[in-house]
């Protein structure tokens, strides 16, 4: 749920419905601070393959989404947490085509390349929190 | 820190009882530094703006201006800045606009009994310097953005998309190619593509000298996606030392259809489209 | 859940995407449009992504689950319309279509329908033709 218009926003995820509802606050931010149309796209895109990890192998959780500067340049930050099993082994998670349940195995490895940055920690037993960050050109 | 508020009021009370004669003093001092190029009217509007702002922060010493008080003076800074970049002035001046106010206060507190005035004056100082740096920040930062601005119109004048049959757009790209030429002119002609309804595009790239992974991955991401849309891309004019390039990168064209020339190219694209080409008898 | 609506024009299917699709709708689509094409026995399914601002790799495999279904009843599948920042978003994501047939709009992928109908006709005429000729 929105936590205020300044601080980050939080939306659950526990549905198939809330993975649409985390793209459409993302696009919001993304607008906001007016990324280029494709890296909108790009990120919205990496959201939702995120949102859907979370919900189908971290057992639901939430989605954190602010607007964050580095001095020079502005971006927005999205972060994806459950306390679902965790992954065992990162690199394989990370390989194309490598898939633990539906889905074509892009989730992790194609998201990380439509952003900018990429952090994942995950511990196994404990969750994972995935954060992203896309710049403005 | 701030000072306490009981200790700055001698300060604040000046500033309100005198302020028309320091706001006149302070206009009277930029405009002179600025020798007419600023009409007088214009900078005692926004000198008095900036006054109205500045005397409830009267106690603050700048150290910190980021705080929800500071809002409205730093935006009317921020867009003082702007305009002054746009005008022509430079940074130097835009801070002086701000710093300049000190003079007249100084001159007011010199006379004045209360023994604390002057700390408050000092203090009343410091935080004039941290918007004057401010100003000097938005405009460096307004200037960066008129840069970028101004290259990123110039990109669009290098490469212009052209539609040179119905349904067969190109890009003649020429001179260097780096990674973000490549990428706008390639969102470019997608986007013209659909605009069109345009089913072939054609890259051209005879005048280009040399191209690195990034730019040759460019383009083909951008013959893949076309082909996504419904399109076909033809890359024609590839120089031998791009080949040579092409192949020691390791780089696979699969299949992308190549064209020795535009004319090539053209002749292709327009076979895909159903226009057949005849030479005529010419008397 | 919102459903897509399938309309019938002609020998022709076509899914027009206005919503932004869940998981949920993507799979009810497809059982749809399978009963539908098994229903009406149409020739062809044009899926409209115009106003589809993302495809992931859960919209994207749905287009090709559609054209492997349609093809099980010998019905054509082009995906028309896809925006340039989605193209450009799915080869960065390394998805393919599998194989799915594209056009601009919804007129070429209408005329590329009935070029490929007329083919298959076409086929059928000269296989038909063929003993009176030998």
């Amino acid at each position: 749920m929105p936590t205020g218009a300044d601080g980050p926003e939080q939306v659950a995820i526990s549905g198939d419905d809330d993975v649409v509802r985390v793209r459409q606050l993302v696009r919001t931010y993304a607008q906001q601070t007016k990324l280029s149309l494709v890296d909108q796209t790009k990120l919205v895109t990496a959201a939702s393959e995120l949102a859907r990890n979370t919900l189908i192998y971290g057992g639901g959780g939430f989605a954190r989404v602010e607007e964050v500067s580095d001095g020079r340049r502005s971006g927005v930050r999205a972060s994806f947490h459950d306390e679902g099993p965790g992954i065992p082994d990162l690199t394989l998670a990370l390989a194309d085509g490598w898939s633990s349940g539906s889905g074509l195995g892009l989730g992790l490895s194609g998201a990380k390349r439509l952003v900018d940055q990429f952090d994942l920690d995950t511990e196994v037993g404990r969750g994972t929190v995935v954060t992203v960050v896309k710049w403005k050109r | 820190m701030t000072a306490d508020a009981g200790h700055a009021q001698r300060l604040t009370e000046l500033l309100r009882e005198n302020a028309e004669l320091l706001i006149d003093k302070w206009v009277g001092v930029v405009a002179a530094a600025l020798r007419g190029r600023s009409a007088r009217t214009e900078l005692e509007a926004d000198f008095r703006e900036f006054y109205a702002a500045l005397v409830p922060l009267v106690g603050h010493d700048g150290k910190n201006i980021s705080g929800p008080e500071f809002t409205e003076i730093r935006s009317l800074l921020e867009e003082y800045s702007r305009s002054r970049v746009r005008a022509g002035f430079t940074p130097s001046e835009t801070a002086s606009s701000v710093f300049s106010l000190k003079e007249p206060v100084f001159e007011l507190v010199e006379n004045d009994a209360s023994p604390e005035v002057f700390q408050q004056a000092l203090a009343f100082s410091r935080l004039l310097d941290a918007f004057g740096l401010l100003t000097f920040e938005s405009y460096s930062r307004a200037r960066e953005d008129i840069i970028r601005e101004q290259s990123e119109q110039l990109l669009e004048l290098t490469t212009p998309v052209v539609k040179i049959w119905e349904g067969v757009l190109a890009v003649p790209l020429v001179g260097t190619l780096d990674s973000a030429r490549t990428q706008v002119v390639m969102e470019k002609l997608l986007e013209m593509l659909v605009e069109t309804g345009s089913e072939h595009a054609i890259i051209d790239i005879t005048g280009v000298f040399a191209v690195d992974t990034q730019v040759a991955q460019h383009l083909l991401k951008t013959v893949v996606a076309a082909r996504l849309m419904g399109a076909e891309c033809i890359v024609s004019g590839i120089r031998p030392q791009i080949a040579q390039t092409i192949v020691a990168l390791g780089i696979e064209f699969g299949d992308i259809v190549t064209k020795a020339s535009l004319a090539d190219a053209l002749r292709h694209a327009l076979r895909r489209e159903g226009v057949e080409v005849v030479r005529r008898e010419v008397v | 859940m919102e459903r897509v609506p399938i309309l019938k024009i002609g020998g022709v299917l076509l899914v027009s995407i206005q919503i932004d699709l869940q998981d949920q709708s993507v799979l009810a689509l497809q059982e749809d449009l399978a009963e539908k094409i098994s229903a009406t026995g149409a020739h062809g399914v044009v899926i409209d992504i115009s106003a589809v601002e993302i495809v992931d790799s859960f919209i994207g495999r749905m287009f090709a689950t559609i054209a492997s279904i349609s093809r099980l009843f010998d019905a054509d599948t082009v995906v028309v319309g896809m925006r340039p920042a989605v193209a450009i978003t799915l080869v960065e994501l390394g998805l393919t279509l599998g194989g799915v047939r594209t056009a601009l709009n919804l007129e070429r992928g209408m005329k590329i329908l009935g070029e490929l109908g007329r083919e298959r006709r076409g086929a059928v005429t000269h296989f038909g033709e063929f003993p009176r000729d030998a």
